[in-house]
């Protein structure tokens, strides 16, 4: 059982929900960078939410699958591949090929059972920068195999399903980008106050661009340069998902999964969690606009988010019967 | 001499994290509170708390998505009574990491450079380099990277003006009054001086790092041959 890559497309990692409780020694928890659409595209292949999956980004791969396999695609949406959002069958020797990524910018590809891939320190989620975890440390490449856990493909008999390989039902992911610019939630960071005024407005005022040399680890963030106070010496403290910090050149950037656990520039605002993966899935060249929000209200966008995801799991449970 | 720490402050770090402040600046006595406090919290087991993270003036704590209240009064009433049944330096890991260094030239691209700054020559450098205790004051910046406290006054120079592209995985390298060790190959502005032969970060490792906060360390010179042998070992 194994999934052949033909064509790697520009990063295909594999990535599950990270691993914890190393922060301390400087490791981030990584993982996917929208985990709500990886918790979906698990459960349309009747995984539990945290396994392994593929994360694919802007411009997709060619795969062959070995053998017949059920997976399912969620996320962002792309040209040709398979049907978004459902569970498919994928007979054996068919071949996926995904081209550029239309709206949003990270698709998850779950194949049932998921990958046979050792974790590494409690996660199988790729970790670039320490070159470890997922497959082999590193993103996909031409004429990678990747072994999978074991034939599920019989979960698929229990689901109502149409005459081409798939469901009358779908199961849309909520992170997607309706219009750009995206409004984006943030609570002020903590070095909000030792910003100008001036600059403060300019920052929730601004249109911001997702830069071209954004990744894993950070989004920079393109527009008229944050002007930054007097004293610019702070002391390096602890940063976390969704940190936005300013340094000097006062081009913003925002902390993503693959984040540095602690930094030395200031603070400017704090990413509520519930948005972190619909800013995940902004390409590069994407809008964003930030809108001021309380500590409270972050919390509430953040049941919200969990309860809908909830819903949706239990609904995807119930075509399965389980 | 003990003195009263205060409490500055608990500042949400995002919904989902808190900072817990206890100085803006560089206080080695509210470093060391710090590290007791992070371990109090540790072994408290909170089952919404993911990782606690100790920093140079206050410690971090980050809470699982699924934990469905405030973080910043749950992180503040947590510290309270930590802070409440005391924490005691008796209860100090007292660890002493030895690294060998090889500060031959090959090594220490900066060495010259630093030389000259503080007017010493370069065996000078090494001797005060090594001579020294240092004690680990946060980790952070990348996997397995430790800022170390301790370095000799007369070696405190300021960062590079332009950062190197790329530093050597296990570059000793030093600025202002800290060290650190460069886990991984990867981009940098301190002062390399040396080389350690050992790996910083080892994820198959039983404990990946080789330094955690609060550590002591010692650096043994160490000659070009003894390097080889030492990293023909790893």
């Amino acid at each position: 059982m194994s999934v052949k890559v033909l064509r790697p497309g520009l990063l295909t990692t594999v990535q599950d929900h990270g691993r914890y409780g190393l922060q301390h020694i400087g490791l981030c928890p990584g993982g996917a960078m929208d985990p709500f659409s990886l918790a979906l595209a698990n459960a349309l292949v009747g995984n539990p939410p945290d396994e392994a999956a593929l994360e694919i980004t802007v411009i997709g791969p060619e795969l062959q699958f070995e053998e017949d396999s059920l997976v399912a695609v969620c996320g962002a949406e792309f040209q040709g591949g398979f049907p978004h959002n459902r569970p498919v069958l994928a007979p054996a020797g068919s071949r996926y090929n995904v081209g550029r990524a239309v709206r949003g910018a990270r698709a998850y590809l779950a194949v049932a059972g998921g990958f046979a891939i050792d974790p590494v320190l409690g996660s199988r989620s790729t970790y670039l920068p320490g070159g470890f975890g997922g497959f082999k440390g590193r993103s996909l490449r031409h004429g990678d195999v990747l072994p999978l856990k074991g034939n599920e493909v019989k979960r698929f008999k229990s689901l109502k399903r149409t005459r081409d390989g798939t469901v009358p039902w779908s199961a849309p992911p909520r992170t997607l980008p309706d219009r750009e610019p995206i409004v984006v939630h943030v609570m002020e960071g903590q070095h909000f106050e030792a910003f100008a005024a001036a600059t403060q407005r300019a920052f929730f005022d601004t249109v911001w661009r997702v830069a071209p040399d954004s990744n894993r680890m950070g989004f920079r963030l393109g527009g008229a340069p944050l002007e930054r106070a007097g004293g610019d010496e702070i002391l390096s403290g602890p940063t976390c998902l969704g940190t936005v910090q300013v340094p000097p050149n006062g081009i913003p950037i925002a902390l993503m999964a693959d984040h540095q656990t602690t930094g030395g520039y200031p603070k400017i605002a704090e990413i509520a969690s519930a948005d972190v993966a619909r800013l995940a899935q902004l390409a590069p060249g994407g809008k964003v606009h930030f809108a001021r929000c309380t500590l409270e209200m972050a919390a509430e966008l953040r049941r919200h988010m969990r309860g809908e995801l909830e819903a949706t799991l239990r609904g995807i449970a119930w075509e399965y019967g389980t | 001499m003990a003195r009263t720490i205060r409490l500055m402050g608990v500042v949400p770090l995002g919904d989902l994290a808190a900072y817990v402040e206890f100085s803006r600046t560089l206080d080695l006595q509210v470093n060391a509170l710090v590290q007791r406090l992070a371990v109090a919290v540790q072994a408290r087991g909170a089952p919404f708390i993911r990782d606690v993270v100790p920093a140079l003036g206050g410690l971090a704590l980050h809470f699982d998505p699924a934990f469905d209240g405030n973080c910043v009064e749950v992180a503040s009433a947590l510290i309270e009574l930590c802070l409440e049944e005391g924490v005691s330096a008796s209860e100090d890991v007292l660890r002493t990491v030895q690294v060998p260094v090889c500060y031959e030239p090959e090594f220490a691209p900066d060495m010259e450079e630093v030389a000259q700054k503080t007017k010493l020559s370069a065996a000078e450098v090494q001797e005060l380099h090594s001579a020294a205790e240092y004690r680990v004051l946060m980790m952070g910046f990348a996997p397995g990277h430790a800022y170390m406290g301790g370095l000799n006054a007369k070696l405190a120079v300021p960062r590079r003006a332009s950062p190197r592209a790329v530093v050597a995985a296990g570059s000793i390298a030093i600025a202002n009054e800290q060290a650190v060790v460069y886990p991984y190959a990867i981009s940098g502005g301190w002062n390399v001086i040396g080389r350690t032969p050992l790996a910083v970060f080892d994820p198959e490792r039983q404990e990946p790092s080789l330094f955690a906060s609060g550590d002591r360390v010692r650096f043994r010179a160490i000659d070009k041959a003894e390097f080889l042998k030492l990293l023909g070992k790893r």
